[in-house]
């Protein structure tokens, strides 16, 4: 069952007060994530620099879980190197379908209180917008748009 | 009789104190009269219907062929071979669309639907559209959410040759005068469909005084099971038409090479059909007639307009379409500013209160709107007063829960 603690303090300030919710000055990768069913529509853009994510962030519309699942996944990777940030991706996405150690849940901060999404299976798709969004950038999709509908 | 809304209750077995169910517009909760029909069906006449040359068979066929009986007295039609029984409205339409249109629409003719149609109302039409090599023209609602005589007198231009509107919106509420829309249309020509999903489970619908050439509606919306719908054409219309689906039970006669169909309606009803539906829709159309379509309409009026009250009065929420209740026939669809229609409708689920969060399968009516999805109250006459509170509480209670000060 649903409860209402679940929309914490953390997650509604990174909803209504996005850190990374901003317009990027020549990124060097965007990519459109979308949830046709819901309406979730985020524009993703990184800067990269010898494989270090030096800078990101995002526009769109969507619940507060995909936005501000978004904007903690930015808090996360921005200065981490690109194959650390996919790994954290990977923790995340096995975070919300199945189950991760604490070691792990740690290594996501604040976006491990996400986890509890997993019971949610109609919201788990606005969680992970962001995240698929960014492993799809890295995976090479340069047009069109990543969608989670299918995942 | 006054609607003794304490005994309505106990009739539904999902309606109680614990939850307020307000996605009326989606689907109703079915008395346990409606849930019987079904067990007794199969309890007692339980056969494949039409054919067989037993007892069983007869009952069976006769459970069935009541219900068309039903439906053709509910809603007015002269004849019972004038109502199809479908999976659906959804089906209704396509049957139409895929029949009469793609067989006497073509180029340089025009289909005429309203801004403001379900996607069941629309995806047929767009696809008989580029089938026939004819134009899809929309007729916008005005800014009260409404689409006046004159406004739609002036959409139905000469090459307008099939309408296919709704009677109530699905996301606004909006009542359309669909007996003056079918004037208008008969008088260029034009055959009219009309979208009752949303009006027969809540008004009197009469065919034979709305005179259109078809009218669609589903069971499941007026508390019958899910499964079973109705299609209403016109008799020399219907038996004009080429079937829909092939098979069983839709002929008269077959060689290797052909076929002769069988007459209306069964030429439109191939393969085994749903009797314990059509038993479960005969049963909920008793019990609607039992308490009184014009009761029932009262009623949610009366609590409609609590809602729409209420609910307007709470800071941030911005109702959609007219502002005067009377016109929102139990449906109050709204925003919240700052807050996603998704996050409302799960907090909501959290203080028990059941409402629809989404685009309503109405993309373009959110676009024409400005909005990119929404959230929706429906309203039944089986609601109270104490559940239009607890959902006003709920959605005043939203903004904080989401971290706004006010």
């Amino acid at each position: 069952m649903p409860n209402n603690t679940f929309y914490n303090e953390i997650l509604t300030e990174h909803n209504i007060r996005p850190f990374h919710k901003k317009k990027l000055e020549n990124p060097d990768f965007t990519l459109e994530g979308v949830n046709p069913s819901c309406g979730d529509d985020i524009i993703l853009a990184l800067k990269v620099d010898d494989d270090v994510i030096t800078d990101g962030a995002f526009e769109g519309d969507g619940c507060a879980i995909s936005q501000a699942s978004c904007d903690m996944m930015l808090d996360l990777i921005i200065g981490r190197p690109k194959a650390e940030a996919l790994e954290l991706a990977d923790i995340f996405l096995r975070m919300i379908k199945s189950k991760i150690t604490d070691e792990e849940k740690d290594r996501l901060e604040e976006a491990g209180i996400l986890e509890d999404i997993s019971h949610m299976p109609a919201r788990v798709k606005c969680a992970v917008l962001g995240w698929h969004t960014m492993e799809e950038i890295f995976k090479g999709a340069t047009e069109g748009s990543a969608t989670t509908e299918d995942m | 009789m006054p609607i003794d809304i304490d005994l309505i209750r106990k009739d539904f077995p999902l309606i109680n104190d614990e939850v307020a169910y307000l996605d009326n517009a989606a689907t109703t909760q079915k008395p346990e009269c409606v849930i019987n029909a079904i067990s007794d069906y199969y309890r007692t006449s339980n056969a494949n219907p039409m054919r067989g040359l037993y007892k069983l068979s007869v009952a069976a066929t006769d459970a069935y062929e009541n219900a068309r009986t039903k439906v053709a007295s509910f809603i007015n039609a002269k004849y019972p071979s004038e109502i199809v029984f479908t999976r659906n409205a959804t089906e209704s339409i396509n049957l139409v669309a895929e029949t009469y249109a793609m067989a006497n629409l073509g180029e340089g003719d025009s289909i005429l639907i309203s801004i403001a149609e379900h996607h069941s109302n629309l995806l047929p039409w767009q696809r008989v559209a580029a089938a026939k090599g004819c134009k899809l023209k929309y007729i916008d609602t005005d800014e009260s959410g409404k689409i006046t005589v004159e406004a739609f007198k002036a959409a139905v231009t000469a090459d307008v040759k099939f309408v296919a509107i709704n009677q109530i919106s699905n996301v606004l509420g909006t009542l359309n005068p669909v007996r003056e829309f079918s004037k208008i249309a008969h008088d260029n020509g034009a055959k009219i469909l009309v979208d009752a999903s949303q009006s027969v489970p809540h008004i009197k619908v009469d065919v034979t005084d709305i005179d259109c050439d078809f009218l669609v509606f589903s069971g499941h919306k007026i508390y019958a099971p899910m499964g079973i719908g109705a299609l209403y054409g016109k008799k020399e219309l219907l038996e004009s038409m080429p079937p829909f689906l092939r098979g069983g039970e839709m002929i008269d006669y077959v060689t290797r090479d052909s076929a002769t169909f069988t007459e209306v309606p069964h030429k439109f009803e191939a393969g085994t059909v749903n009797v314990e539906g059509a038993a479960g829709l005969t049963a909920a159309l008793d019990y609607v007639s039992a308490i009184g379509i014009d009761e029932i309409a009262k009623r949610e009026e009366y609590l409609t307009k609590i809602a729409f009250e209420k609910l307007s009065n709470v800071p941030h929420v911005k109702i959609l379409g007219s502002s005067d209740y009377v016109d929102h026939h139990g449906i109050l669809t709204f925003v919240i500013e700052g807050v996603h229609p998704h996050d409302i409708a799960y907090i909501m689920d959290a203080d028990d209160v059941c409402v629809r969060a989404g685009h309503h399968c109405a993309q373009p009516l959110m676009k024409h709107l400005g909005v990119m999805s929404t959230t929706r109250a429906s309203i039944s006459f089986y609601n109270t007063e104490d559940e239009i509170d607890r959902f006003v509480r709920s959605v005043a209670g939203i903004r904080s829960k989401m971290g706004y000060a006010e």
